[in-house]
C-alpha cells in the first residue's frame, strides 16, 4: 500500500512531453529520492501532484484511493506541500505573514496572529528550524527562506512532503542540518519526496529512489544497495567521471589585480569586504571559499560593477575598472555568472536566444544601424544551444520563464563562456546542474584557463573548490585568511578557515 | 514548423476571446441602461450599437476622434513595456496641445517684435506658409510633451522618486500653467478659450471627406476626419517597430522586465527611464496637437481642467493588450462607443449615466482582457 501512488503520468508542453508515462510510488514513512538530468521533468511531475499543472492523463492514488487534484488548495486538503526550486514568498511580508497565508485563522474577519504566532514559535523550536517571526522575507537569507518554506508545511500539518532541490541554494553546514529535520520528520509517520542532483545526499537519507531521463521512467532502487555509479547511469545513460582531468596550470600575466579593496555595506556602515588584495593570473582558475555571508557576494558585486567599491583598486589587464560602467567592463572582457540567476541572470520574459545576447546584442554581429538582426541572433542562439546541451521545448523560441531550472543556468554559463573573457567571474556556476552537465561546464571552465583566461571562482562546494581551483583563497568575515594550493590542504584544515579558527597572514 | 502553427492557433483563440470579452462588456452596459430606464433601454442600446455605422460620416467621425485616444493609449503602452506607468499623458497632451494651437494662431499673422530688439531692425516676422505651420505646430508638440514627459523621467531615474506622483504633478502643474498662458497671450475673451485656429493652421483632408460623408438636401454633410489619423496608425506602426525590432527597444524592455537583469547586461537604465518617457510625452503631445487641428474649430479653454484623453488612453492601452497594433483598434472601439453614447441623451439618459455606461463598458472589458491573459501567463509562466 501506497500512501500517494501516480499512476501512468503524462504531461505536454509546447514542443515537449516533459513527462511520458511515469509511474510513481511513495511509501509512508520514506524518504524518496527523485533523480534525473535538467528537464528530465521532475518539478513537472511534482507540480503535477502538487496541483499546479493538470496532467493529459493517468491518476493521482492517495492510499489506494483515486484523488483528484486540482490546486495547491486541493494538495493542502489531501496533506500535501511543496517546497519550490524557486521559492514562492512573499517579499514584502514577514515570516509570519508569508507562513500563515492562505490558511489564516480569523475570528469575525479579524486575524488572530497571536494564536499563529505560538504555534508557528512552538513548531520551530521543535524542529530546530530557527526563524524570526517578524523579519521581511527580503531581509533573510536562502537559508532561512527555506526554513519558512518547510515551516509552511508543517503548518499546514502536511503529512507529503516535496522538496524540489532544497540544497542547491545551500551551505553545507545548512544541508545538514535539512538532511536531520528530514530524518526527524519520517520518524513522525510524514512521508518525503526528495528532488537532489547530489547523489551523496540521496544516499545519506533517501530509502529508495525513482530515476527519469528525458521525460521516461527509468526505474526506481533501493538506495541502500545500489551504488552511486549504477544511479548515476540509469540517469544519464552512460558513464560520467565525477573528476575532472586538468592539465597542469601554465600561467600567464596578472590579469586581474585587486588591491585594499573595501566594500561597505549598504544596510549598516560596517565594511562588508575589508582591505582585499589579491592577484589572479591568465590560465589560472582561483578559488574564493568561505561560509556564505563572509562577503564574497559583496567582492563578486565590487569586481563586476553591480555595487560601487568603497575604497581601493581593481584592475583589469592594466585598466583600472572599479569605477568604470558595467559595460565597459563587459567590453574589457569581463564575463560574470551571477549568484542569482532570476534576479541578475536572465531576463525570464524575454525567449532563449534574446537572453542569450544579452551582453551582445548591441554589437555589429546583432545589430545594424539600431536593428536586431535576427537571422544572426537566432543562429547564434542555436549554435549555443547545440553546443552547451540546453533542452528546453521550443529551442531559441522557449520563454525562459518556462525552462527548468538547470537548463537556465546552463544558458547563462552558455552566454558567458562565450564571452571568450580575460576574466570570468564565475559564482556558484553549476548551482542545480545535473552530474553530467557539471563534468561538462568544470571542462569548459578549464578549457577557458587552458585558452589563457584568468577564473575568479566562488563556490561553496568543496568538491568543485579542491576539483577545479589551482588556487584557494578563503575568506573569512570580508578578509582573506587564507592562500592555499588545493593539492597540500585537507578538507578539515579548510574548515578551520572557513570558521576564523586558524589564519595566515596573506600577502600578494 | 509545429510552434509556428501553436502560435497562429494562439492569435486566433486570443482574438476570439476578446470578442468574448466585449460582448460581456456590452452586457453589462446594457443593464445599467435597463436599471435606469427599462423602456428606452434597447433603443439606447442599439444606437450606441450601431450609430458608428449608420452612415460613412459617422465612420469617418470615429475614426476622427479616435485619433488622440489613439495616442495617449500609445503613450501609455510604450511606457508600459519600460516598466513605467505614465499618468502624465494628460498633461503632455494638453502641452502639445497647447503648443500647437500657439504656433497655428500666432504663426498665421505678423508676428510684431518687441520693442527690445528693435535695433536689429527687425519689426515683424510674416506669416509661416500653411504646411510649415503645420509642421512646425505637429514638431512643436511633440518637443513640448517630450519636455513634459521628461520631468518624471529624470526624478525617477535620478531622484527615485516614483513616476506616477510626479506626473500627477506634472498634469497639475501644466493644467494651471497653459490657463494662465492662454489668458496672458492668445485668449478669446468671449468664450475665454484660446483664439480659434485658422483655417490653414489644420490639419489637411487630402479628400478623405469624398469618402466619409452623408446625403444632405442636395448636397453632403462631411466628417471632419484628416490626415490626423493616418498619422496615429503610423505612430503606432513605428513604435511597434521599436520596441520589437531595434536594440532600443530591446533595451527598454529589459530594464522593464527586469531592471537588475539590465544592469547586469550593462545597460543604463536611467538613461533608459528618461528616453523613454520624453518618447511617450512626445506620443501623447502629438495627440493633443492633433486633438485641435483638426478642423472642428475646437479650442483649448482657459479655464484650467485636466484633459480626459490622458486618461482614456490608460484604458486604451489596457484594452488594446499593450500591444501598439492593438491600440488602434481599442482606440477605434472606445471612440465608436463614445460617439454612439454621445447619441442616447435624446432619449432621457443623462450624460452623466452616458458616461457611466460607456466606462462600464471599456473598463469590464480592459479588467476581464488583464484577467485573462494574466491568467494565460500564471498557468503558462508557473515554473517550479
Ligand atoms: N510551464 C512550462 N511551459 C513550457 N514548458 C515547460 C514548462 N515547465 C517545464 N517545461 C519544460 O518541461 C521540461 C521539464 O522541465 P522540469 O522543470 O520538470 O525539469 P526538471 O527535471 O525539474 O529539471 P531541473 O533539474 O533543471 O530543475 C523542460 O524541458 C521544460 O522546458
Ligand atoms: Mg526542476
Amino acid at each position: 500500500m501506497y500512501i500517494i501512488e501516480m499512476r501512468n503520468i503524462t504531461k505536454i508542453f509546447p514542443g515537449i512531453i516533459a513527462n511520458d508515462d511515469i509511474t510513481l510510488q511513495l511509501q509512508k514513512g520514506e524518504i524518496h529520492a527523485l533523480l534525473g538530468e535538467n528537464g528530465a521533468g521532475k518539478s513537472t511531475l511534482m507540480s503535477v501532484l502538487f496541483g499546479l499543472y493538470t496532467q493529459e492523463s493517468g491518476d493521482i492514488y492517495k492510499n489506494e484511493e483515486k484523488i483528484s487534484i486540482k490546486g495547491p488548495n486541493d494538495a493542502t486538503k489531501y496533506g500535501i506541500g511543496m517546497v519550490h526550486q524557486h521559492f514562492k514568498l512573499v517579499h514584502n511580508f514577514t515570516v509570519l505573514e508569508n507562513i500563515i497565508l492562505g490558511v489564516e485563522t480569523t475570528k469575525r474577519g479579524v486575524l488572530q496572529m497571536d494564536k499563529a504566532r505560538t504555534r508557528v514559535v512552538e513548531l520551530s523550536e521543535r524542529y530546530g528550524l530557527s526563524v524570526d517571526p517578524d523579519a521581511y522575507i527580503s531581509d533573510i537569507t536562502v537559508g532561512m527562506q527555506q526554513r519558512v518554506e518547510i515551516l509552511k508545511m508543517l503548518y499546514r500539518e502536511n503529512e507529503i512532503l516535496i522538496f524540489d532541490e532544497p540544497t542547491a541554494v545551500l551551505t553545507p553546514q545548512e544541508i545538514d542540518e535539512l538532511m536531520s529535520i528530514m530524518k526527524e520528520l519520517i520518524a513522525e509517520g510524514k512521508s518525503i519526496l526528495f528532488i537532489t542532483h547530489k547523489l551523496d545526499e540521496i544516499k545519506r537519507v533517501a530509502n529508495r529512489c525513482t530515476v527519469l531521463r528525458r521525460g521516461k521512467y527509468v526505474g526506481t532502487v533501493d538506495v541502500d544497495t545500489t551504488d552511486v555509479e549504477t544511479m548515476s547511469e540509469m540517469m544519464v545513460g552512460r558513464k560520467v567521471s565525477r573528476t575532472v582531468d586538468k592539465p597542469d596550470a601554465s600561467l600567464g600575466d596578472v590579469v586581474m589585480e585587486v588591491r585594499n579593496l573595501t566594500v561597505n555595506s549598504k544596510l549598516h556602515n560596517k565594511s562588508v569586504v575589508n582591505n582585499v588584495s589579491f592577484d589572479v593570473k591568465a590560465g589560472e582558475i582561483v578559488c574564493i571559499a568561505g561560509i556564505d555571508g563572509n562577503g564574497q557576494s559583496e567582492l563578486v558585486y565590487a569586481i563586476t560593477g553591480i555595487e560601487p567599491a568603497s575604497s581601493g583598486s581593481i584592475s583589469l589587464n592594466g585598466k583600472h575598472i572599479a569605477n568604470i560602467p558595467i559595460r565597459e567592463r563587459s567590453k574589457a572582457g569581463l564575463a560574470h555568472i551571477p549568484e542569482d540567476r532570476h534576479r541578475h541572470g536572465l531576463v525570464l520574459d524575454y525567449n532563449l536566444a534574446y537572453n542569450l545576447i544579452l551582453e551582445k546584442y548591441y554589437t555589429p554581429r546583432f545589430q545594424k544601424s539600431g536593428f536586431l538582426r535576427f537571422s544572426e541572433i537566432y543562429s547564434f542562439s542555436d549554435m549555443l544551444i547545440e553546443k552547451f546541451d540546453i533542452r528546453s521545448g521550443e529551442g531559441s523560441h522557449t520563454p525562459t520563464r518556462s525552462m527548468s531550472g538547470g537548463n537556465q543556468q546552463k544558458a547563462i554559463v552558455a552566454r558567458e563562456l562565450d564571452m571568450n573573457p580575460n576574466l570570468l567571474v564565475a559564482v556558484q556556476p553549476t548551482r542545480g546542474l545535473d552530474i553530467g552537465a557539471i563534468e561538462y561546464i568544470h571542462k569548459q571552465i578549464i578549457n577557458a584557463r587552458t585558452n589563457g583566461s584568468g577564473v575568479l571562482l566562488v563556490s561553496l562546494e568543496l568538491d568543485e573548490v579542491m576539483n577545479i581551483s589551482d588556487r584557494i583563497l578563503v575568506m573569512f568575515e570580508g578578509e582573506i585568511v587564507a592562500d592555499v594550493d588545493p593539492k597540500q590542504v585537507t578538507f578539515a584544515e579548510l574548515g578551520l578557515y572557513m570558521s576564523g579558527a586558524k589564519r595566515d597572514e596573506v600577502a600578494v | 514548423m509545429r510552434t509556428f502553427i501553436q502560435r497562429r492557433q494562439a492569435g486566433i483563440l486570443s482574438l476570439l476571446s476578446t470578442l468574448i470579452v466585449i460582448i460581456a462588456g456590452l452586457t453589462i452596459g446594457f443593464i445599467v441602461l435597463l436599471i435606469s430606464d427599462s423602456e428606452q433601454a434597447w433603443t439606447a442600446f442599439w444606437t450606441i450599437l450601431s450609430f458608428g455605422l449608420r452612415t460613412m460620416r459617422n465612420v469617418g467621425d470615429v475614426l476622427l476622434s479616435a485619433t488622440p485616444i489613439i495616442l495617449t493609449g500609445l503613450s501609455v503602452t510604450f511606457a508600459f513595456k519600460t516598466g513605467l506607468f505614465n499618468i502624465g499623458a494628460a498633461g503632455q497632451f494638453a502641452f502639445g496641445g497647447f503648443v500647437a494651437i500657439y504656433i497655428g494662431v500666432v504663426g498665421a499673422d505678423y508676428i510684431i517684435m518687441p520693442a527690445w530688439i528693435s535695433w536689429t531692425g527687425l519689426e515683424a516676422i510674416p506669416p509661416i506658409a500653411p504646411p510649415l505651420r503645420i509642421i512646425l505646430s505637429i514638431v512643436g508638440a511633440a518637443l513640448a510633451g517630450a519636455l513634459w514627459g521628461a520631468i518624471p523621467g529624470l526624478l525617477k531615474a535620478y531622484r527615485n522618486v516614483h513616476e506616477v506622483i510626479t506626473s500627477i504633478m506634472t498634469n497639475y502643474i501644466a493644467m494651471y500653467l497653459i490657463s494662465w498662458i492662454i489668458q496672458n497671450t492668445i485668449i478669446d475673451i468671449a468664450p475665454f478659450t484660446t483664439q480659434s485656429l485658422p483655417a490653414d493652421s489644420n490639419l489637411p483632408t487630402m479628400g478623405l471627406e469624398y469618402i466619409f460623408r452623408e446625403p444632405l438636401g442636395a448636397g453632403f454633410r462631411t466628417s471632419n476626419v484628416n490626415i490626423g489619423i493616418l498619422i496615429a496608425v503610423a505612430i503606432a506602426i513605428l513604435v511597434y517597430i521599436i520596441l520589437n525590432r531595434t536594440t532600443f527597444g530591446y533595451e527598454l524592455k529589459a530594464c522593464g522586465y527586469n531592471k537588475d537583469a539590465a544592469k547586469y547586461a550593462g545597460i543604463n537604465q536611467n538613461k533608459n527611464i528618461v528616453r523613454s518617457m520624453m518618447i511617450c510625452g512626445a506620443i501623447a503631445g502629438i495627440g493633443g496637437a492633433l486633438n485641435f487641428m483638426n478642423g472642428t474649430g475646437l479650442s483649448m479653454t482657459a479655464s484650467p481642467a485636466l484633459a480626459a484623453e490622458g486618461f482614456i488612453g490608460i484604458s486604451v492601452a489596457f484594452l488594446g493588450l499593450t500591444n501598439p497594433i492593438g491600440v488602434i483598434f481599442s482606440g477605434v472601439f472606445v471612440s465608436y462607443l463614445f460617439l454612439g453614447g454621445a447619441r442616447i441623451q435624446p432619449f432621457g439618459f443623462s450624460l452623466e449615466l452616458v458616461e457611466i455606461v460607456i466606462s462600464v463598458i471599456i473598463y469590464f472589458c480592459a479588467f476581464v482582457l488583464l484577467v485573462k491573459t494574466n491568467i494565460g501567463k500564471l498557468i503558462f509562466r508557473r515554473k517550479d
